[in-house]
């Protein structure tokens, strides 16, 4: 489509920089009115800085765009939305303790009075099939449910742009696919959608072109439809990328077992753990997916010992230990690395020495009657840093410096140094470019490999389906019986997570 | 002890009375915190309202310029508040108490010289026959202005809050300042004039004192009272038409106090003048043990400085 014919937006020499980066240099590209445009590229090439321009959140330094032929440089979002570009966000844009109404006329330039938005919310959910009620507060929905509160924030200003940042990594399989629909629906009627993924098989499903970005420039424009998932990766990534070697190996005797596992959230809008149970053994990497928040965080949290619970719901190596915390767990072997870098994983502002004691202490010795011993601590952090390849200047920078993925590879890193009985990872490569991605996946086989037992907690499908022996899913609190990875298919995966999660109005169970 | 000394109708009337300071500046204050600020400063500005409330009504001989000037006291010392934590990006809770430290020694000082002066009486709103009736007369229809502004303010608010678009955008700002900014608020400029009419209404309440309740100037004039109305926000789970209620329910307790003390009663003073603060503490445990609707209600960014760094 590109090419031919009417231009709807057109991008030329849009560059961007912030102090010590480059977000985007020289990026040009065109959108037609009706097509769904891809841009495609990593976490940190520059696509999220490309659309917050395009958005009016962020100024170029210099280039122009051009809206239906006229200039086009929004001061503000509000001018953007009034020219009929619409954006549904990855993160950070619903108000949990407003209802869906408010959420929705916090995002249009002039809503009618609440009760005409609330019949027109009605009405554009039920023409696009995205069911959604006006009075509920967005802190009770599910995710998939807060992203068509975003869309039909969107839609209900008529855009002739919408731009979409990662709208599917938060969605089950059956979701996607409905979300996929409504976009085809609307580039049917003429709206160009923006859409920005780096999960290739779905831009090939939807996309008619794609613009691949690489550290903030364009390094290639296609046809998706035309190109392999492979090729597409390499455009992306910039080399050949070597999936996770794996040999198939004998699995031990039982390491962890959880029975009977119900657990209050100690969250607000957290998920409740339901009589959750599992066992794993040595040498065996038993994978947990799920749609963000249907009990990942708190189950990762009475596994890592920061909730406890009663003694025998939690085993390790047979003894009970549901009742004990984090110190002794990591003294019977069990270690976590949880999602949240900073501020869970690691103290942003302490040294990756300091942080490599906080949790190598106990298993490592560095503490002797209660006195560091920096000399070890710091020989325990060198050598996580040479062995997982942390980029860094040295271990006395905090741990805040240190790039999204860099400090990841030192967090699973650190956790995997300690000769583990026991791994528990959440989340272990959200957010992370994919070779320092491979690199963790490659650390946990490894690990299992050398007879550990591994929970990986995630919502990459993908990851899950390339490392793990079994597979299971939580759903609103409840784990679905473990199933042997190898043979399953993404439809059998998307009903464990709990298929489309109601396709007419959303039922939830909560506590 | 005897309580038939104790008229219910004068001792209603007189509870309004008691109620207005801490109404209007709880009122102000859960603005402010609606939009996600948590000043503690309240009774600095109220005692800095008290003082040029006092100081202009009696140079100009007009309760209401000194009203006037009392709301732009306490709003120019929010400012302070303002600039330190929305451009300096200071810590709100020690900017807060530093606020109430440094208009306490302010006050202290513009007031030397009106120590013992008496400021012109505020008239009571005349209702004609209306106050004449018994009873509902004394409670309802005897009172200077400023005890039906107070009501009428708590309404507006409760108003702004539930039905217009600026109150939406006032508790979104409040609720996520990320998703606010990201939709294209200015969640800097919305949270500075929360602030600016959260130090109006506590400057209003602390001249209600100078000019009505005492009237006079005497160092520390407000004696808590800022401590009560940041306490009662609480109390009222930030909703307008509790804080009405929080604010008759401990002007009530201060009156009682009064005529108890009066009628011979032996409760200690000391025990009413503590169960505000012990009734807020109640409240906060509930409703942190329910953590149901009611600790929904508190604006999730509360406290919590923004910065739009991306």
């Amino acid at each position: 489509m590109t090419g031919t014919g009417e231009v709807l937006l057109r991008i030329e020499g849009l560059t961007k920089a912030y102090p010590g980066v480059v977000a985007n240099s020289d990026v040009s590209f065109a959108v037609a009115p009706g097509e769904v445009h891809a841009l495609l590229g990593e976490n940190g090439a520059g696509k999220s800085t490309l659309v917050k321009m395009i958005y009016g959140l962020v100024k170029p330094d210099s280039g122009t765009m051009t809206l239906r032929g006229a200039a086009y440089a929004p001061s503000k979002p509000g001018v953007a939305r009034q020219q009929g570009v619409a954006m549904v966000f990855q993160h950070f844009s619903l108000f949990e303790a407003l209802n869906v109404a408010e959420n929705v006329a916090l995002g249009m330039q002039n809503p009618p009075g609440m009760r005409a938005l609330a019949s027109r919310i009605r009405q554009v959910s039920q023409d696009y099939g995205l069911p959604l009620d006006p009075g509920r507060l967005v802190g009770d929905l599910s995710a998939g449910e807060r992203q068509r509160v975003e869309i039909i924030r969107c839609l209900l200003q008529d855009p002739k742009l919408l731009i979409m940042d990662e709208p599917t990594s938060v969605l089950t399989p059956q979701e996607v696919d409905i979300l996929f629909q409504t976009l085809r629906q609307l580039s049917a009627e003429g709206t160009a959608i923006l859409y920005i993924s780096h999960k290739l098989e779905e831009i090939r499903a939807l996309c008619d072109a794609a613009t691949i970005l690489r550290r903030g420039k364009v390094v290639a424009t296609c046809t998706p439809r035309g190109k392999t998932a492979r090729d597409l990766a390499e455009m992306m990534v910039g080399g050949t990328l070597t999936p996770p070697s794996r040999s198939a190996k004998a699995k031990g005797a039982v390491a962890l077992e959880v029975s009977g596992l119900s657990v209050p959230s100690p969250n607000l809008f957290g998920t409740a753990l339901k009589n959750i149970g599992f066992s794993v053994q040595k040498g065996e990497i038993l994978g947990i997916a799920g749609v963000a928040g249907n009990g990942q965080d708190e189950l990762f949290l009475a596994l890592s010992g920061e909730v406890r619970t009663a003694r025998d719901r939690i085993r390790i190596n047979g003894a009970g230990c549901g009742d004990t915390g984090p110190n002794e767990r990591r003294r019977a072997g069990l270690v976590a690395a949880p999602e949240e870098r900073l501020g869970h994983a690691a103290a942003p502002d302490m040294s990756l020495t300091e942080n490599a004691l906080l949790s190598g202490a106990v298993r490592k010795g560095l503490v002797s009657r209660g006195f560091i011993d920096w000399a070890a601590t710091r020989a325990f952090a060198g050598q996580i840093v040479d062995s997982f390849d942390v980029r860094t200047p040295g271990i006395r920078v905090a741990a805040r410096a240190l790039s999204g993925g860099n400090l990841q590879k030192f967090v699973v890193g650190r956790e995997l140094s300690q000769a583990p009985a026991i791994v528990v990872v959440n989340q272990p490569t959200w957010g992370v470019d994919a070779a320092a991605a491979a690199a963790i996946r490659q650390a946990l086989i490894d690990r299992a490999a050398a007879g550990a037992a591994v929970v990986v907690i995630s919502q990459d499908l993908d990851e899950l389906l390339e490392i793990t022996d079994r597979f299971a899913a939580l759903n609103g609190g409840r784990l679905t019986e473990p199933r042997p990875t190898q043979g399953l298919t993404v439809d059998e995966i998307g009903l464990m997570m709990g298929g489309a999660h109601g396709m007419e109005v959303a039922h939830h169970v909560h506590p | 002890m005897d309580l038939s000394a104790i008229n219910p109708a004068v001792l209603i009337a007189s509870l309004m009375v008691a109620a207005v300071p801490i109404m209007l500046a709880a009122t102000g204050e859960l603005v402010v915190e609606k939009a996600g600020v948590l000043n503690l400063g309240v009774e600095g500005m109220m005692i800095m309202g008290a003082v040029c409330g006092l100081a202009i009504a009696v140079e100009a001989e007009s309760p209401v310029l000194g009203f006037v000037a009392a709301a732009a006291g306490g709003a120019a010392l929010s400012l302070i508040f303002a600039f330190l934590t929305q451009v300096l990006l200071a810590n709100q809770v020690a900017t807060g108490l530093a606020l109430t430290l440094f208009g306490l020694g302010l006050s202290s000082l513009i007031g030397q010289g009106y120590v013992g002066i008496k400021p012109p009486p505020t008239p009571r709103l005349d209702f004609g026959p209306l106050a004449d009736i018994p009873v509902l007369g004394t409670i309802l229809f005897r009172h200077d202005p400023v005890v039906y502004l107070s009501v009428l303010i708590v309404a507006a608010v409760w108003a702004l809050l539930r039905f217009t678009r600026a109150g939406l955008i006032l508790r979104a700002v409040g609720e996520n300042h990320d998703a606010a900014h990201a939709l294209g608020y200015k969640v800097q400029r919305i949270r500075l004039a929360a602030i600016l009419f959260g130090g109006a209404m506590a400057g209003l309440g602390g001249a209600y004192i100078s000019l009505v309740r005492v009237p006079q100037w005497t160092d520390g004039i407000t004696a808590g009272a800022g401590w009560i109305a940041l306490a009662i926000v609480v109390f009222a789970g930030w909703k307008p038409w509790r804080i009405l209620l929080g604010a008759y329910l401990f002007g009530g307790i201060t009156v009682l106090q009064l005529n108890l003390q009066a009628a011979g009663a032996r409760i200690p003073v000391e025990y009413l003048s503590m169960s505000p603060y012990l009734i807020t503490i109640l409240v906060l445990v509930i409703m942190s043990a329910g953590r149901g609707r009611a600790a929904l209600n508190a604006p999730a960014a509360l406290g919590r400085n923004f910065h739009a760094s991306r």
